[in-house]
């Protein structure tokens, strides 16, 4: 009786809202009502905490930004977006700063917010955050907390197989950015994928900087090197697990006349520089922007659950290859017998390098 | 009395001349982007709406300026001894997760566990920062060369350590991080104090290191200025030859410069590894020792003038967030950096011909008569006037001269 006529106020609440069409009560009443859910819609206020290098870095950053700048085009309501410092020391900062100003959801984006985000949530209970490409299936971050979390070693398998299929030396290479367990999801994804076809296939796999130096994400002409090193030994195509580095895979795939695999997004349509698009063979997409929109969508329908995982994988598309360019549209029936089988369970991917 | 005055003032007027150019650089910047300058100096001042907002920005800026004020000390000693410690990077990432491991490992009590760890930090970073002082003095290696170098071991080695033997965190763990120093290892925070004096709570903890760091000013600031070590650095730094000549032993002092430089190097991790972190780890703050550069650039070499610019620093980085909520981009405060820098190295090198002319002035009216306007002699600005009274025996210097 009582959570009824709760819900009726909430919906008149929310109807008048509408009618007025503006915001008169600067505190959020509705979203205090975490149980309620629903009408805090009316006034929606989306805060996103960048991982480090912030906006405009073409990749993971600006995919989190498309997605919930779609959403909340689409819903109506704020985006207040925020980077951290050069050396990400003030993330902390970042998630305290967006939940103490009412925003809510608080979008954070990056396992770097591993620690952050489990000092930070606990402390604004009413406050709705998820973090991008951090697990809290356990809780162990906070009730609050919904992470957003992707099977990028099945991409990465898939981008793998394209790649087998594809080279003419049996020889191909993996450039990541930093060896970290994040990367290795990659690497260890794309080698499975690319031995499912060839078990003999030779595979080079480098890493640009080691664990705790980032530099390897942003740094074209390591990039370059290390890519160009592979190519020089006989591979002919060379997928990147690099960020920002992967300019340079594109640069040496250029040079040395062979082919390359981005990430994250399609990059054969974000490089604008056209000697570098035609070497992109396809790109292994990691759809931040879409589980981003998504959770908001589901936060103002009301049916976002704290302490869970949403896990994007091949099955809800949240990875998968891009065809842009129509290079690999010849193996598209291989490629999805191996999809359709990872998705039944018959492949296993592994998350670790043995 | 005036001759001190236009010695402060031309201190501090390289410095101010260096903000204040930077301010208007910056306010240009600020105007080319369709931004309000005023509006967005006014944002960054601001510190908050409420009491509790304002005491946590003050935190977050002592915070910040502790690792700051630290770096730049180390780089300073180097600095004013003429070394290029570029090093202080690898030094302390290198002496820090050290520091962790053998603080993770032990259980002592309380201040016994935390010295340990504080001596092991200093002691790691004196060593990693020797090296660079035994190549000079024994193979004529520059310091910048080998420091540089030495940062990409540092690096690499810190990176293997903590993937490897020193790993704490469960495998496939997204941040890799060494296992966490105990209850009894770390340093508790200071808003105690804070509340003690009435001030609201802050949300953040006031570093527990805060203390430590200025103690470690103050001796920095004495040995520099008021010992016998301290006068032999300043001078082997002004004029290598001439220190060698009145009997400086050059060689030993840059080992013990770079061993100086190294132990508080070691010290700049410690206020966050014991104050909020207790693990050292993939994600543990990178590139102090770079600021650490400008820091001490800025504050021209000297404790007091440091810790200001650290301050600072570690005020405009706060002011990134206001200025994002205020849609100003936070690249405002990058500019502002980097301007300050560039405009301190120019606003010194005006200083020290301003300097020079008003003691080529200074020196022809004392020609005429035994005048005593001595303290502004030809010294450069920076070195505080202690006049140089210093009696030498006649025993020549070293017989090499390292600098040759």
């Amino acid at each position: 009786m009582k959570a009824s006529a709760q819900a009726v106020a909430l919906l008149l609440a929310g109807s008048m809202a509408l009618a007025a069409c503006a915001s008169d009560e600067p505190d959020t009443d509705a979203a205090a009502g975490g149980d309620g859910g629903g009408a805090s819609c009316e006034e929606l206020q989306v805060g996103l905490a960048y991982d480090e290098g912030g906006r405009g870095d073409r990749s993971f950053n600006d995919s989190a930004y498309t997605g919930a700048a779609a959403a909340t085009d689409a819903l109506g309501g704020d985006l207040q977006e925020l980077s951290p410092n050069d050396d990400a020391s003030n993330r902390d900062q970042l998630l305290t700063q967006l939940a103490e100003q009412g925003f809510d959801p608080v979008i954070a984006v990056g396992f770097a917010y591993d620690e952050v985000i489990g000092e930070v949530a606990p402390q604004f209970p009413e406050t709705t955050f998820a973090q991008v490409d951090g697990s809290n299936a356990d809780g162990s971050k906070g009730e609050n907390v919904t992470g957003l979390i992707f099977a990028e070693e099945e991409g990465s398998f898939l981008a793998g197989v394209a790649a087998a299929l594809k080279t003419e030396t049996d020889h191909i290479g993996f450039v990541g950015g930093v060896e970290s367990p994040l990367i290795e999801k990659f690497e260890a994804g794309y080698v499975a994928g690319a031995r499912a076809v060839n078990p003999d296939i030779i595979i080079d796999r480098q890493y640009i900087s080691p664990a705790g130096d980032f530099s390897g994400f942003s740094d074209p002409a390591r990039g370059q090197i290390v890519a160009q090193g592979m190519y020089d030994a006989g591979a002919d195509i060379v997928y990147h697990a690099a960020g920002g580095s992967g300019l340079g895979v594109f640069q040496a795939a250029a040079d040395s006349g062979a082919r390359a695999i981005g990430v994250d997004s399609d990059q054969y349509l974000t490089v604008s520089d056209p000697a570098l698009q035609a070497v992109i063979m396809t790109s292994m997409l990691k759809r931040v922007d879409n589980a981003v929109e998504q959770f908001i969508t589901d936060y103002c329908e009301g049916t976002v659950e704290g302490a869970t995982d949403r896990l994007n994988d091949l099955s809800t598309g949240g990875v998968g290859l891009a065809t842009s360019g129509g290079f690999i549209d010849d193996i598209q029936d291989e490629l999805e017998q191996y999809e359709q089988q990872i998705i039944d369970g018959t492949i296993e991917v592994p998350t670790t390098i043995e | 009395m005036s001759a001190v005055v236009r010695r402060v003032g031309l201190s501090l007027f390289g410095p101010l001349l260096a903000v204040l150019v930077a301010l208007v650089i910056s306010a240009l910047v600020i105007a080319l982007i369709g931004q309000d300058p005023i509006e967005a100096f006014s944002v960054m001042v601001d510190l908050g709406d409420s009491p509790a907002q304002q005491v946590q920005s003050i935190v977050v800026i002592l915070n910040r300026a502790v690792p700051l004020f630290l770096a730049g000390l180390a780089v300073a000693v180097a600095f004013r001894m003429g070394l290029f410690n570029i090093g202080v990077e690898g030094q302390y990432r290198l002496a820090t997760i050290l520091a962790a491991a053998v603080g993770a490992a032990v259980v002592l009590p309380g201040p016994l566990h935390v010295l340990l760890v504080i001596v092991v930090a200093m002691g790691v970073g004196a060593l990693w920062a020797g090296i660079v002082g035994v190549l000079k003095v024994t193979r004529g290696v520059s310091e910048v060369i080998s420091s540089i170098m030495l940062n990409f071991i540092a690096l690499g080695l810190a990176s293997f350590l903590l993937t490897g033997p020193l790993r704490g965190s469960p495998p496939g763990a997204s941040i890799v991080t060494t296992s966490e120093i105990p209850e009894s290892g770390r340093v508790p925070g200071l808003n105690g104090l804070l509340t003690a004096f009435g001030l609201a709570e802050p949300r953040s903890s006031l570093y527990g290191f805060l203390p430590v760091a200025v103690v470690v000013g103050v001796v920095v600031a004495v040995l520099l200025e008021r010992t016998r070590f301290g006068f032999d650095l300043r001078a082997t730094g002004l004029s290598p030859s001439a220190a060698t000549a009145s009997g400086v032993d050059a060689r030993g002092m840059v080992v013990k410069t770079m061993l100086i430089s190294g132990a508080i190097a070691g010290l700049i991790g410690l206020p966050d590894l014991l104050g909020e972190q207790f693990d050292y780890g993939t994600e543990f703050t990178a590139g102090l020792g770079f600021l650490g550069i400008a820091v001490a650039l800025l504050g021209r070499s000297t404790p007091l003038g440091i810790a200001l610019a650290a301050l600072l620093f570690a005020f405009l980085d706060r002011a990134a967030l206001p200025l994002q909520f205020a849609d100003i981009p936070a690249s405002v405060v990058t500019i502002i950096q980097g301007t300050i820098v560039l405009a301190v190295v120019i606003a010194n090198e005006i200083a020290r011909r301003l300097a020079l002319r008003s003691a080529e002035r200074a020196g022809a009216a004392a020609g005429s008569g035994p005048a005593d306007d001595g303290a502004g002699g030809g010294a450069p600005p920076g070195d505080s006037p202690d006049g140089g009274r210093r009696v030498r025996t006649g025993v020549p210097g070293t017989p090499e001269d390292v600098q040759a």
